[in-house]
């Protein structure tokens, strides 16, 4: 018997071990970012690069925050915000709204309307990329915020998830509300959304994250880099022939970019798994 | 299922789906709509008119080399980058699930790389992978092997799938540890009484009862693998070399706004709008399933 208990205590400190291992893996690619940002170019263009901070981290980020590359950094981080929280905030309204209506009323052409949604499911915007850019175009929406965001809005995921959680709410609760008196725009604003706290917040984490995370439709829709995301816009830092923004001041935009939705991550870690797994239900 | 109790009112529910439906014809059904419609033309080389080709610009492309080549390329890649995630994150999650202390530390370290943006993945493994400055082509270097993607067409491929299969070990790895966790503890613990070892327990019961989120896992990778990854190779490899890393999603971009080629462009919008209502009814057929049981 004790040989199996102290068998099982070096499993636990092999998976331990085996943990650990992984983590420090997986964060390396971070860490010598990390380490990047805080050093000068010339540490950098002969290998091998240091291993550990140096003393330059505030000078670094306060040069790309101010100059940055074609645009400051700090442009490009607002542009990323008002873009991500545009998607997400447009993309949860306008589905709430629609499984609202596919729930809870009965009207014509009812089925159809909720299988034209369903089918977006199927058509990523990398998938039909040139036809979208130019209806954009078309409707003069580049270099603009509403081109940025409005594209990108139309979710059946979510429309879907408010749908099932709609369901789950019982009838009676309907019953009860209409004998009150309540009206369906009453009893929407009283009772389901309320209702829908949680999944709201849930999604709201994983919407943010994927909003902030575009690259290829700000990549075609902002031309003025005034407009460029900063997720976008660190491409067109990279060194291509005439170098002109250093490393350093690169990967210092690579974690100013990446710290927003990490941070979500962390904060909101409850609702990040709960939106996540949802989301793919 | 369908609601028992529902509000009567003539116009408020056109109204409530007007927003949704407004953006998804605009900007789903007409771009829809235009590449099928301009996938069966081609246009004269001034761009002042068109002529219709039918399925020539299909035939076309399927007779094109580089773009058989660009679906095997994609395949390579998808799988790579499917088979490498989620054979790691599974490893972590079995891991995790056994250590009963600190598991929940542990997740909290693996799971924020979900949230670096693709391209963002791209910028950190072109750095530590530059030929000439990067940390690991140069500890690669001390040890005899030449690193050098932007010539060696294997390499670029491996990079790309390292830095995509990076992103995507958070995701697998918190799905399966949810399946291993959902597993009753009791089937376990029979097992380990009738003496079977920790590894041969994990194959004959453990990963058959996984094997749902298994699936699940799978088809979600392949359609990251096959969409979400154009980030990477875009900062990373843009393609190359020599259309090496060229997947059909970066094939669609580049043909059509790099070659400015608008009817192939369209005709593998198609091609690839036909794979992901393959992949999606794969995927909720599946989904259907999961919610019985």
């Amino acid at each position: 018997m004790s040989g199996m208990v102290e068998k099982r205590g070096v499993g636990t400190w092999l998976s331990h071990a085996g943990l650990i291992l992984g983590i420090a893996v997986i964060c390396f690619p971070i860490w010598i970012a990390f380490v990047a940002s805080t050093v000068t170019q010339a540490d950098l263009v002969r290998p091998p690069m240091p291993l550990l901070p140096g003393p330059h981290l505030v000078k670094n980020y306060l040069e790309a925050l101010l100059s940055g590359g074609d645009a400051p950094v700090w442009r490009m981080l607002l542009n990323s915000l008002v873009m991500a929280l545009g998607i997400t905030i447009g993309k949860i309204v306008i589905s709430i709204l629609s499984a609202y209506a596919i729930v809870y009323f009965r009207f014509r052409f009812r089925m159809f309307f909720f299988w034209l949604i369903f089918m977006t499911l199927m058509l990523p915007v990398e998938v039909r990329i040139v036809p979208t850019y130019e209806v954009a175009a078309n409707l003069g929406l580049l270099n603009s915020y509403t081109g940025l965001i409005l594209p990108l809005i139309a979710s059946a995921t979510a429309t879907f998830l408010f749908r099932q959680l709609f369901m789950t709410i019982p009838d009676e609760l309907t019953e009860a509300a209409r004998v009150d008196g309540a009206g369906p725009v009453r009893f929407f604003i009283d009772i389901l959304l309320p209702m829908s706290r949680t999944n709201i917040a849930a999604l709201f984490v994983i919407l943010f994250i994927y909003g902030w995370n575009q690259y290829l439709w700000p990549l075609l829709i902002t031309t003025d880099p005034s407009m460029n995301t900063v997720v976008m816009g660190i491409k067109q830092m990279l060194p291509t022939g005439d170098q002109t923004v250093e490393w350093p001041v690169i990967m210092a935009t690579a974690l100013l970019a990446m710290l927003p939705p990490v941070l979500v991550v962390f904060a909101m870690q409850r609702l990040f798994v709960k939106g996540l797994v949802e989301s793919e239900k | 299922m369908e609601k028992r109790v529902v509000f009567n009112n003539r116009w408020l529910p056109y109204l409530l789906v007007a927003p949704q439906l407004l953006v998804t014809l605009v900007f789903f059904f007409w771009p829809a709509g235009q590449a099928i419609y301009q996938s069966a033309f081609i246009p004269d080389p001034f761009g002042l008119s068109t002529r219709f080709v039918g399925f020539g610009n299909f035939e076309y492309l399927f007779g094109n080399r580089y773009y058989r080549e660009s679906f095997l390329t994609t395949a390579v890649f998808s799988v790579l980058v499917t088979v490498s995630s989620m054979s790691l994150a599974l490893w972590l999650a079995v891991l995790a699930d056994r250590v009963i202390k600190g598991s929940g530390a542990y997740r909290t370290l693996l799971i924020w790389p979900y949230a670096v943006a693709p391209a963002i993945a791209g910028v950190l493994w072109l750095f530590m992978f530059n030929p000439f400055t990067g940390i690991i082509a140069w500890m690669l270097g001390q040890m005899g092997y030449t690193w050098n993607h932007t010539l060696d067409g294997g390499q670029a491929m491996a990079l790309v799938v390292a830095a995509s299969a990076w992103k995507q070990i958070s995701y697998n790895f918190l799905f399966f540890l949810a399946g291993l966790q959902a597993i009753p503890k009791s089937v376990i613990e029979a097992a380990a009484i009738d003496g079977a070892s920790f590894w041969r327990r994990f194959w004959t019961i453990v990963f058959p009862l996984l094997s749902p989120t298994t699936f699940f896992l799978l088809v979600v990778n392949v359609i990251y693998a096959f969409f979400d990854t154009f980030g990477v190779i875009h900062t990373i490899t843009k393609g190359g070399p020599e259309q090496s890393t060229t997947i059909l999603v970066y094939k669609v971009f580049s043909d059509g706004f790099v070659g400015q080629d608008l009817g192939s462009s369209a005709a593998q919008s198609v091609v690839l709008l036909v794979l992901v209502t393959i992949l999606t009814v794969v995927q909720f057929r599946f989904i259907e399933r999961r919610v019985h049981y």
